[in-house]
């Protein structure tokens, strides 16, 4: 047997390096968006933007605004006033299905994933919008369904390897600890193969040896696929030792924007968390 | 078919069919000329089991070895291997082997600082790690190991910024040893056809209690001699299977899974992770299995939880199936007649219903054979295996005799010896009751210590083990404590501290006992019971309790552990040379022993002498006549705050039995 026909070692098939981590060019950019709940004024003329490849925290208080914004940006809410130029659309609204298959996913502050399924079918059913074959076919698995069903399942087979979640592939999501729960929904979201992925609170409830796992997994996606995120955090250590660039917002107001250092000192954002005297 | 190069049959100076075997890489050639269509390998990636077979192999080893001698690796160089059960892990072994060179396997979890003594003392210049973690360890101590100057990973996540010049990727090996093959043909198997039978063959540092780990120096012909009389004594052949999930670096793991797969020639299979070996275990199907006891209490406890939660008739069937297979389990597995055609056939349903699925979902339906070893495994344990139709031995050995030692023949298996000497192995006995040892797979030396070399094997080549033991009236030997620690009662009857200890730890109620008796009138004990044990024993009670220092002051405790010493006691009463090392007298301290407080190790050994220091008032105590003492403690709590308990332990008497009343109790019990 000659040396090429050999199967591909352990781990080659990661091998290929990507470019490598570059902060490019803007990805996305909200600009002047203003959101209003009836009489709750939820955003007030918020923008900022995401260069491809960062990683981008949106802090603030309770109640700040952090996850209304990301739900404008996936298009789960409408904003009054402003627009929303992603990949150089410019858009005065965004549509979830739409956004989802341009290339942007999310997790949820509370999980969302289907309990009564396996992780192996979770992460399947998160490339749904990636399979091509229509239902019919897919019934009868056959021909194109099924050589795209393995491709589909080499891809999230590289995920489970990725997450290091290999010996819970075939448990039910319902019966794991809620930290593996959360790792299992960020691997929902990688198998729709984002370019932009919105991650809420990843950490929020984790002990500190789950919260350094999860640090660890937002890096290394970022730096091994290029990922660009845009995370939600209430662990302010947390947030200035992952993140490139810090929003901060306040009642619906951005008060801070800038690298984590710069945000740290900035003394608006000291007043948000720390409180004034009035 | 692979090609083999003319020059193998050319320049290797062997000639019987016999001494062609003599080296690993002589083995491995073989192997790809008889069998090489076969699986040798197998591991799962990305779900999926992939198969390497020993012709794919021999071209990986091949090209690794032309890699490493491009990077300047000499015979006579070590090449440090670090990492969990990889295939490529085990392919340098034998890509360094086949280059006069010589593995080092190390522990994957040691931290980095342990490591500087190993690549020092063997100056170690190329290693080759599994994934960034042991990358970055190498890093850490290139500046104190000079001589380390390739560092060869395999995983290459996370490792892209890693531009030092040492650091290599496995890949990019290979690609080095093809082209240096096509420059330098037949290089390599000319380097193999050079090696000799008394090569050193691979080096394992032990971890030495005390003072620093010391490598032992085994060389091919002990290790081959070993792994050939291990697979004629239990019969293995090339269609075994076995699962490598231990560390590389503990000489069983490189018994079972390398010397005596390349002996034998069958597949080794590598689990997918550490966390998916049970997994793994079920998809294989392992012929041959291995397990140090806390393993298979961990399987047995999984075992026993489910059932719990299992329905009330499945749960029902299951306690009536063992309890049968506890009684007549071992003896159907040893294949004795003293079984009645009732109990024959109700164990048949019991296999169909019970062991069978159970076997199997402990992957371990096709198990011919499995060891357990390490340490003293407790009988109930030890006997579950057995009852349920798992062919479950111990076997003793240290890394210096390529852990070739003793046996449990099969249908000859005893909860409490570890068998009979394997064949060729000559076993004296000090009059201390040491063990020395002389065998075929003893090793040379330690690596450049000749003192610690002197100190454990002696000028007739008898090898010194530290381990204290007998012979029983079978033949078997008994291992009862390491021997520095064995002492005598003023009376001059043998005292193991370890080996009573081991006898009450496997008590459910009973977590940890220190014995004392080195010089003493008669042995005495102090416990620490299981809160968890006792704690479901007292709430089945309606006995109520605030914690465990309320919890072991009870008097019913006080019973329910003297109910296990007498236990011990009725046991030791048969043995005549452990007969007089009954406990007296015990108390139940008021603390739970902890490493935090020095008392126990970081790996829970007691530290016996520490103990008496610390609770000399309680020992002197035992020694005495009141039924009382008091104590008052310092304790360090969690949180780092350190405060005083005081409290008056209880003193209890326990029954001592001669043995004309052991053997009158035994018959009335019958």
């Amino acid at each position: 047997m000659s040396a090429a026909s050999m199967p591909a070692g352990p781990g080659s098939s990661a091998a290929v390096p990507e470019p490598g981590r570059r902060i490019g060019d803007v990805i996305l950019a909200v600009e002047n968006i203003s959101l209003a709940f009836g009489g709750v004024q939820a955003l007030a003329d918020i923008s900022f933007d995401v260069r491809e490849h960062e990683v981008r925290a949106i802090i603030g208080p309770n109640g700040a605004g952090k996850s209304s914004l990301l739900n404008v940006i996936n298009g789960v809410y409408h904003p009054q006033q402003g627009t929303i130029m992603f990949m150089g659309e410019k858009r005065h609204q965004m549509n979830p299905h739409k956004v989802a298959s341009q290339g942007v996913a999310r997790t949820f502050q509370n999980i969302a994933l289907f309990k009564g399924m396996s992780v192996l079918d979770n992460l399947m059913a998160g490339r749904n919008l990636l399979m091509k074959t229509g239902i019919l076919q897919q019934a009868l698995y056959w021909g194109a369904t099924q050589r795209e069903e393995l491709a589909h399942r080499r891809r999230v087979e590289e995920i489970i390897d990725f997450l290091e979640i290999q010996a819970i592939r075939k448990t039910p999501v319902g019966r794991l600890p809620y930290g593996l729960q959360k790792r299992v929904e960020l691997g929902r979201a990688l198998a729709a193969e984002p370019r932009l992925l919105l991650l809420d609170e990843p950490m929020a409830g984790m002990n500190v040896e789950e919260k350094q796992d999860m640090c660890r997994f937002v890096l290394d996606l970022n730096e091994e696929f290029g990922t660009t995120i845009v995370l939600i955090e209430h662990d302010m250590g947390v947030v200035m030792d992952i993140s490139d660039r810090v929003v901060v917002l306040d009642y619906g107001r951005k008060i801070g924007d800038g690298l984590p250092d710069e945000v740290r000192s900035n003394q608006a954002v000291i007043d948000a968390y720390l409180g004034v005297k009035h | 078919m692979p090609v083999m190069p003319a020059s193998i049959q050319g320049s290797a100076k062997v000639s019987t069919a016999d001494a062609a075997l003599t080296t690993f890489p002589r083995l491995l050639l073989h192997h790809a000329a008889v069998r090489g269509g076969r699986p040798a390998m197998r591991e799962k990636d990305l779900g999926i089991w992939q198969t390497y077979s020993w012709t794919q192999v021999l071209d990986q080893v091949r090209a690794l070895a032309g890699g490493l001698a491009a990077m300047g690796f000499r015979r006579g160089d070590n090449l440090a291997i670090i990492g969990e059960n990889r295939p490529r892990l085990y392919w340098a072994l034998t890509a360094a082997q086949s280059l006069g060179g010589v593995p080092v396997p190390l522990y994957q979890d040691a931290v980095a600082q342990e490591m500087v003594f190993v690549f020092q003392n063997a100056d170690i210049r190329f290693a080759i790690a599994e994934d960034q973690e042991q990358v970055d360890k190498m890093l850490e101590i290139q500046p104190q190991c000079p001589a380390l100057r390739h560092i060869v990973f395999d995983d290459p996540r996370g490792m892209r910024k890693y531009h030092q010049p040492a650091v290599t990727s496995f890949d990019r090996l290979l690609e080095l040893g093809r082209q240096f093959n096509q420059d330098h043909p037949g290089y390599v198997e000319d380097a193999i056809a050079e090696g000799r039978p008394a090569d050193m063959a691979a080096l394992f540092f032990t971890s030495g209690t005390t003072g620093l780990p010391k490598g032992v120096v085994l060389t091919h012909q002990a290790m081959i001699a070993t792994g050939r009389t291990y697979c004629e004594f239990e019969g293995l052949g090339e269609n075994e299977e076995l699962l490598a999930y231990l560390p590389m670096a503990w000489i069983g793991q490189n018994l079972f899974s390398y010397t005596q797969s390349m002996v034998a020639g069958f597949c080794v299979s590598c689990p997918e992770s550490s966390d998916t070996v049970m997994i793994d275990m079920r998809e294989i199907g392992p012929t041959y299995y291995f397990a140090p006891p806390r393993v298979l209490e961990g399987l047995l406890t999984t075992v026993m939880i489910r059932m719990e939660d299992a329905s009330g008739l499945k749960r029902r069937a299951f306690h009536a199936f063992m309890a049968l297979a506890r009684r007549v389990g071992s003896r159907v597995l040893d294949g004795r007649e003293s079984v009645g055609l009732l109990d024959r056939l109700a164990y048949r349903l019991g296999d169909l219903l019970v062991y069978k699925p159970l076997r199997n979902s402990l992957g371990m339906s096709r198990v011919k054979v499995a060891y357990t070893a390490g340490e003293a495994i407790g009988p109930d344990l030890f006997v579950f295996y057995r009852a349920i139709g798992i062919n479950l031995k111990q076997l003793y050995g240290q890394t210096e005799t390529t852990v070739y030692v003793c046996v449990q023949r099969n249908g000859a298996v005893k909860p409490d010896t570890v068998g009979p000497p394997l064949p060729g192995v000559e076993i004296r006995l000090t009059d201390d009751g040491e063990i020395l040892v002389k065998t075929p797979g003893l090793f040379e030396g330690y690596y450049r210590n000749d003192e610690a070399t002197r100190e454990a094997k002696d000028a007739e080549g008898w090898f010194h083990t530290g381990d204290a033991g007998f012979f029983d009236a079978d033949g078997h030997l008994k291992i009862i404590d390491r021997a520095k620690d064995v002492g005598r009662l003023v009376n001059g009857t043998l005292f193991a501290p370890k080996y009573l200890e081991n006898k009450l730890k496997f008590f459910p109620s009973i977590k940890e006992a220190v014995t004392f008796g080195d010089g003493r009138d008669h042995a005495t004990a102090m416990i620490n019971i299981d809160v968890e044990a006792v704690g479901d024993w007292a709430e089945r009670r309606n006995l109520g309790y605030s914690g465990y220092t309320d919890l072991a002051a009870k008097a019913e405790v006080a019973a329910l552990v003297r109910g296990c010493i007498d236990q011990v006691n009725l046991d030791l009463a048969f043995d005549p040379r452990l007969a007089g090392s009954q406990i007296h007298r015990f108390v139940i301290l008021h603390k739970e022993l902890d490493a935090d407080d020095g008392e126990l190790t970081r790996t829970r050994k007691v530290r016996r002498r520490i103990i008496a220091d610390k609770y000399a008032r309680i020992v002197e105590a035992l020694y005495g006549t009141d039924p009382t003492v008091q104590v008052e403690a310092q304790v360090k709590f969690e949180d780092g705050r350190s405060g005083t308990i005081r409290a008056d332990l209880r003193i209890t008497d326990a029954r001592v039995y001669t043995p004309e009343e052991a053997a009158q109790l035994t018959r009335k019990a019958a």
